[in-house]
């Protein structure tokens, strides 16, 4: 090996670093480069901070879209599923609450309770269309986020659901428990439930099988369209906790949130080296791809790059990621 | 006066960062003449063709055609040098029809369109002539996997073919297919056409080789008229060793009828009746499309089942899903391992890792894995099938065939078993790889497991098996034992025609 290095030098490490890892901290050199040539604000620690707070939110959705991808398919119904908790949970909230004005915790809880359903419900009909019809994941969640949508904006026919608990925006939108803010907290839990879930639990294993060799894994005794169905329902949840927690933030049940998530994610996901063939995949650098997409969002603000050509940007981004990785996944098969 | 060499090549050597795949070979086919290139996996043949084929390029060392020094920066380069390489991966695309992936970049044209008559007119005269029989309106999915090397074949007809390269062609084929293609080889020499023909069925080579050139471990060994030369000596040339014995004896003790099937009805198979014991070999027999995969794989539940009943351990499971019946102890190896057997993207130890996690090994009541428990079974395991240790961390897509089919066979075991069957267990692997495969055969049939060896290699089953059912159109045509496990007797029931639809 040391020989090698020596011949290939410079370009060997890079391959090597690039093989291995992927394209993620080449791209996180690069923006932490160019963003802290543009702007002095950018490398600083209340900036960094402010950008790890943001980012919680494309964290959590990245994984959950992290364990479809790795199943073998894809979810676009994300934001649907945050918009449907919004609305529903954010209803629930402000009819309980005023069912049992004394408890109002409870009245929280049960509003809560309705958007997991509700969300739930998406991953559900996307689970059992993919894995018992056999729809491809593209089309049956793009169906499935058209119908979410609907319904979200048909429930509220558009206008924000207001006057929510004044509580659940203290707690869970700008609360703090030992000094961090509690969405931080609640992100910190999830990685390590799924960092625990994907490298440890037998169901972990199961879901990268089935995306690995769909057919394989039905042949080793693995029950293929139970995991699928996990798979879609875990990402549901996920996302509709991430509408929770956006509801609190805006302290309103809204029908436009998560608009631009389902591609933001996968973005992530895929930056961090999650395969789109599936079965590949690691919790830690999909939080790092997550990560990265909000630190070039906030550079972009500090940038003063217009919100449109942001758009622009990422969807690039997006593309060159899914380059790198089919050239990575190229060399990696070929045993070079 | 080199004129009569095809292809000739000096000091090919190609190096990939840490390996030396293969090591200064000179090689040469003349016009007209049968090469077989002989070796165990990863001895380098397929790096050979591989730059033969403008797959690949050498890093030192020439090529020449006809005299001529090429570099071939792709397969397309190489096939307009008249070079046609019939790889192991098939180029077909499936969706197309059969005709449509013949003449795919060669399409017969009438004015600015694709004249799809002539085109399948003249796919369905390539197949009378080489006795084919391919419908060429047929989507090529729909085609077994033997049709669709013949396809392959078919499509190598096109312009000036001058040397034809062959890797593994017989591996999917069945006895009366191969002759097809022998047959068809023979017209292809007579009309001076060069090939190169990589097998690892030995006996192949007395009927088609003229010369014979040996690889191990990268390096040329030798080049032998096969004439002058015998299967003994070959193998010894490939291994460094005397192989005296490739199919081991298995002791014969049969036990409990372990599994059973009824009246057993899937698409292709009609009325089967069988029942499988403990400790016995049981040998399936038949050409493709006989349904002899079909039949256990709709015991498995893999296929449809339309009528009849399946039993195992007294249990009526002909309604039950396949992983039900892989976890009350029936283990199904499949024929096609990068299909459906392994995930060619993970290493050997994760695959195996898979099977033992289902398996329940190292797996606590609550779901957790101890993958430091799950790591020291798989390395037993690899142990076992006899995988080389270099190998377990590397992805199973860069193994060789044979040690991939290693780690199928070390799947078996992360699940605990009573009944396995094999389903063309030894698909393109080398003899060395074979014998070891046997021997963990012999193993789990001496520890009183039942075992089902499905082959198309006739061979295999007679010399493997206790007792054996030959399938003829989709039913079991005979049951042989003992003395009758000969080959004329089975060859007369493959071509049974007493259950055919007239």
């Amino acid at each position: 090996m040391s020989e090698q290095s020596k011949k290939y030098g410079a370009g060997g490490l890079i391959k090597r670093v690039f093989v291995k890892v992927g394209v993620l901290p080449f791209f996180l050199l690069a923006a932490l480069v160019i963003f802290t040539a543009l702007s002095s604000k950018f490398l600083t620690g209340q900036n960094l901070v402010n950008v790890a707070r943001q980012s919680v939110y494309l964290v959590l959705v990245s994984l959950g879209q992290m364990l479809v991808l790795i199943s073998g398919g894809f979810d676009l119904s994300v934001g649907t599923a945050i918009a449907l908790t919004s609305v529903v949970s954010a209803s629930a909230m402000v009819f309980f609450a005023g069912l049992f004005p004394d408890a109002i915790w409870l009245a929280i809880l049960l509003g809560a309770f309705a958007g997991f359903a509700a969300a739930l419900l998406v991953g559900m009909v996307n689970g059992l269309g993919v894995a018992y019809f056999d729809v491809s994941p593209f089309i049956m969640t793009l169906g499935v986020s058209s119908v979410g949508a609907g319904l979200a904006l048909f429930l509220t026919g558009g206008v924000p659901v207001s006057g929510l608990p004044f509580e659940f925006a203290d707690t869970f939108g700008f609360g703090r428990l030992w000094g961090i803010p509690v969405p931080v907290l609640i992100a910190v839990i999830c990685i390590v439930v799924m960092w625990v879930f994907m490298s440890r639990t037998r169901l972990g294993t199961q879901i990268y099988a089935v995306g690995g060799n769909l057919k394989a894994a039905h042949l080793s005794a693995i029950n293929t369209k139970r995991t699928l169905m996990l798979a879609y329902m875990v990402c549901a949840l996920i996302a509709s906790l991430t509408g929770l927690l956006l509801t609190a933030r805006v302290e309103s049940g809204e029908a436009n949130l998560g608009g631009t998530i389902a591609l933001e994610s996968i973005a992530a996901c895929v930056i961090a080296g999650v395969s789109l063939r599936g079965g590949i995949g690691r919790v830690e650098n999909v939080v790092l791809g997550a990560f990265f997409i909000v630190l070039v969002q906030n550079g972009m603000n500090l940038a003063q790059v217009s919100s449109y050509m942001q758009m622009v940007l990422l969807g690039v981004l997006l593309i060159l990621a899914v380059i790198f990785d089919q050239l990575r996944y190229r060399i990696i098969m070929s045993g070079r | 006066m080199q004129s009569t060499k095809l292809v000739e090549t000096r000091g090919l050597t190609k190096r990939y960062p840490g390996v030396l795949a293969l090591n200064g070979v000179d090689f040469d086919l003349e016009a007209g003449e049968v090469h077989v290139l002989f070796g165990e996996n990863g001895a380098g043949k397929s790096t050979l063709i591989s730059m033969l084929a403008g797959a690949n390029s050498p890093t030192e060392g020439t090529i020449t055609l006809n005299g001529q020094a090429l570099a071939f920066s792709s397969v397309a380069d190489a096939q307009r040098a008249g070079i046609y390489t019939v790889f192991q991966e098939f180029s077909l695309i499936p969706t197309l029809t059969v005709a449509e992936n013949i003449f795919l970049g060669w399409e017969p044209m009438r004015g600015p369109f694709v004249d799809h008559r002539a085109m399948r007119r003249r796919a369905h005269d390539m197949f009378e002539e080489l006795d084919f029989p391919i419908d060429p309106t047929a989507i090529t999915a729909s085609l077994s996997r033997a049709q669709q090397q013949m396809v392959e074949i078919t499509k190598a007809f096109h312009g000036d073919l001058s040397v034809l390269i062959l890797d593994e062609p017989t591996a999917s084929l069945t006895d009366r297919e191969v002759d097809h293609l022998f047959g068809f080889i023979a017209s292809l020499k007579e009309r001076g056409v060069g090939i190169i023909y990589i097998s690892h069925r030995i006996q192949e080579f007395q009927r088609i080789a003229d010369r014979v050139t040996v690889l191990r471990d990268g390096a040329r060994i030798g080049t032998v008229a096969m004439a002058e030369t015998d299967e003994h000596a070959l193998v010894e040339m490939m291994t460094g060793r005397a192989i005296t014995e490739i199919y081991p004896q298995i002791a014969h003790t049969p036990g409990d009828v372990l599994a059973t099937a009824e009246g057993l009805v899937t698409s292709g198979v009609s009325a089967a009746s069988l029942e499988i014991r403990a400790g016995e070999v049981l040998g399936i027999a038949g050409l493709v499309g006989s349904g002899k995969s079909r039949l256990f794989r709709a015991m498995m539940g893999l296929a449809p089942r339309l009528g009849g009943k399946v039993t195992l351990k007294g249990q009526d499971v002909t309604r039950a899903p396949t992983r039900a019946i892989l976890k009350a102890g029936m283990y199904y190896l499949s024929p096609d391992r990068k299909a459906e057997g392994l995930d060619l993207a993970k290493t050997s130890n994760d695959n195996l890792a898979l099977n033992l996690v289902m398996g329940g090994t190292g797996v606590s009541r609550m779901g957790f894995i101890n993958w430091k428990e799950v790591r020291a079974e798989s390395a037993r395991i690899a142990d076992y099938v006899e995988l080389h240790a270099g190998y377990r961390p590397k992805l199973v897509s860069q193994l060789s065939g044979g040690n991939q089919q290693k780690v199928l066979f070390g799947k078996c075991f992360g699940q605990e078993a009573d009944i396995y069957v094999f389903d063309e267990p030894t698909v393109g692997v080398d003899m060395g790889t074979r014998s070891a495969l046997y021997r963990l055969i012999q193993q789990l049939a001496e520890a009183g497991k039942a075992v089902v060896v499905i082959s198309s290699d006739l061979p295999e089953v007679l010399n493997l098996s206790h007792r054996m059912l030959v399938l003829a159109h989709g039913r079991i045509s005979a049951e042989l034992s003992g003395d009758e496990m000969v080959e004329e007797l089975v060859l007369k029931h493959f071509f049974d025609e007493s259950g055919a639809k007239a």
